[in-house]
């Protein structure tokens, strides 16, 4: 292995071993954040596997997010589950998100860009719309689930420990696509999708593939959220909060990256369940989180983590080249840094257009 | 000699302009072809109806005996037609062993039918394939940039690895969109060389480009194109002497004179 990916198993070994202690501390309120903390990860890391490796950016993700929490609220209203069972669901949940996303992404990416955002935003909506005008969802006044009949002792843990595990299996996931062949044919479509057609990549159907994946990812944690949260309502399942939110954890953290959105979301959503809880005005909340996009936007357009990364390294290069010519005298030819040129490119650009 | 590509009165239109108009040539098997003519004269547009990058009007195009017309691109290039383009376009935030491997995928998987179900996890680019890789980058001699980000290459050097990643496909035929366009004299000539070893080797080579004397000196046969038509095609000096050559660069006196016959 690698440097790079030993450092990169070590700090996910760390981060596991961290949140697997923390419900232990038996606080309420910190297993419920954590619950939604991890939530929001295994959602960024999923929404990173599709929309950060191959540059297309969606604001859909509550698509999936939704239909599996309503998979999950239709089977336990007809069926009236409760107890471990409702654990065998989750699965359905986010294969009947991976199903949604077949045609969503059919008709989606068939455009690029721009044109993309906004269909996936239309499609957002016509699930919404749905959600709150069918019968058979319970319209805008949704579906409960029947009480679950576990230890009250244990809080959130239940919820707390699979929600860890997705996150988790979402993170290796995503580690394991992006060095396979299939992860190099997302970010040669990120680059230059029409070049990348041209050397024999079937790209339609690699995308596919990676928005499935994600569906698949998300809609599991949909079908966690309603048991967790015990509704499913067509403004929260359908939630065009989640889909900004996920997005900004992998902007703030580093677009396309795969620490990236692991990190931005550890950083974001513990601030925004402490929002929730401390700040009166629910309001105040979602302006700083505009405002903190808006600097992240301007002052680190690639992310927290790439940009650190590269200020370490031009630092490292910087003091190695002191080194050298205290040794041999004038610097010898030492690769500059791409950092300039991969700001100027910075987080819109895909590839030229046809 | 056969020939290996083939367009037959290829037309199309953007619009109101008509980029091509019954365009035919031929390559013949083993040649290095070359495609002149002045700026808006069709060349590029050629290519990309040959290479899948836009639908043909009307015609038809054959590699060999089959008929490519207006297949998709990453199918053209499976049939074993590889091109570059004008400018250059490469992955920029991939390495430039990483670009190698993508254009590598399509030759591994067909390496691979008829075995076992591919692990879909399987690191990109097995050992054959990276050794292949450095070989490519080492005749085009961009090897020491194995490591970096495509984006840090200069316009020379994307230009080689362009070519370099078309290689590593082992195309039957590589179309080349200005090979020499934009580059110092020295590549020029570092380019020239290795097309005719490739060339030697058995690729046949179809290329636009404005650079006469690079043309003159390369190509078995060049190919004149005019307002979409091929006007002349022949050897390099039945075209240099050819008056409607000097036409469709510089334009006929009567034309000049006369109101445009358009």
């Amino acid at each position: 292995m690698k440097p790079a990916a030993i450092w990169r198993a070590a700090g996910l070994v760390v981060l596991v071993g961290a949140a697997a202690v923390i419900p232990l501390a038996k606080n309420v309120t910190v297993t419920h954040v954590g619950v939604f903390v991890l939530l929001y990860v295994g959602a960024a890391v999923g929404w990173n596997i599709f929309s950060g490796f191959t540059g297309y950016i969606s604001l859909g993700a509550a698509v999936f997010f939704g239909v599996g929490v309503y998979t999950v609220a239709l089977i336990s209203k007809h069926l009236d589950l409760v107890g471990g069972v409702v654990f065998a669901l989750y699965p359905l949940a986010g294969l009947a998100a991976a199903v949604v996303a077949v045609p969503f992404g059919l008709v989606a990416l068939r455009v690029r860009r721009h044109t993309f955002v906004v269909v996936t935003i239309a499609i957002f909506f016509i699930f919404q719309f749905m959600a709150s005008n069918f019968s058979w969802t319970g319209g805008v006044s949704g579906i409960f689930p029947p009480f679950l009949d576990w230890d009250p002792n244990t809080f959130d843990m239940p919820f707390y420990y699979t929600a860890l595990v997705v996150a988790v299996a979402s993170a290796v996931l995503a580690w394991a696509i992006w060095g396979s062949r299939f992860g190099l044919q997302l970010r040669a479509i990120r680059d230059d999708e029409d070049r990348a057609r041209g050397l024999g990549v079937k790209t339609m159907r690699v995308k596919l593939t990676a928005f499935v994946i994600s569906g698949f990812i998300i809609g599991i944690l949909g079908g966690l959220y309603f048991y967790f949260q015990s509704e499913a309502l067509p403004e929260y399942a359908f939630n065009p909060f989640f889909d900004l939110t996920v997005a900004l954890m992998a902007f703030i953290g580093g677009f396309g990256t795969l620490s990236g959105p692991i990190f931005g979301a550890l950083l974001l959503e513990p601030y925004l369940g402490y929002a929730q809880y401390q700040v009166t005005n629910a309001y105040v909340a979602e302006i700083v989180l505009g405002a903190l996009f808006l600097v992240v936007i301007i002052f680190l357009p690639r992310g927290i983590l790439p940009t650190a990364g590269e200020k370490l390294t031009a630092l490292a290069a910087g003091w190695q080249r002191r080194a050298a010519s205290r040794d041999t005298g004038p610097p010898p030819g030492t690769p500059g840094s791409p950092a300039g040129a991969a700001a100027a490119g910075s987080t819109a650009s895909t590839g030229p257009a046809p | 000699m056969t020939a290996l590509l083939r367009t037959e009165n290829v037309s199309k239109a953007f619009g109101g302009v008509q980029a091509l108009a019954g365009c035919t040539l031929e390559v013949d098997r083993g040649s290095i072809a070359g495609l002149i003519g002045p700026n808006g004269s069709g060349k590029t547009t050629l290519f990309n109806m040959i290479t899948g990058y836009g639908r043909v009007d009307s015609g038809d195009v054959y590699l060999g005996g089959t008929r490519i017309t207006n297949l998709a691109p990453d199918k053209v290039f499976a049939l074993g037609i590889g091109r570059t383009f004008q400018l250059t376009r490469v992955f920029s935030r991939l390495t430039v062993m990483e670009n190698m491997i993508v254009a590598a995928h399509y030759k591994e998987r067909s390496r691979q039918q008829g075995g076992r179900i591919r692990n879909p996890f399987a690191r990109a680019g097995g050992t054959a394939t990276r050794q292949r890789a450095m070989e490519l980058l080492e005749f085009t001699g961009i090897a020491k940039l194995a490591g970096a980000r495509a984006e840090t290459l200069s316009y020379g050097q994307r230009k080689l690895l362009e070519l370099s990643y078309v290689l590593i496909a082992e195309p039957e035929i590589i179309l080349l969109d200005e090979p020499a366009g934009g580059v110092n004299p020295t590549l020029v000539g570092t380019i020239a060389d290795r097309i005719r070893e490739l060339n030697r080797r058995g690729t046949t080579f179809l290329i636009v480009e404005h650079n006469m004397e690079f043309v003159m000196g390369l190509c078995d046969r060049v190919t004149v194109l005019d307002y979409g038509t091929a006007v002349v095609s022949g050897t390099p000096d039945e075209v240099r002497n050819d008056h409607r050559v000097l036409d469709a660069y510089l334009g006929t006196a009567e034309e000049d004179d006369d109101s445009p016959a358009a």
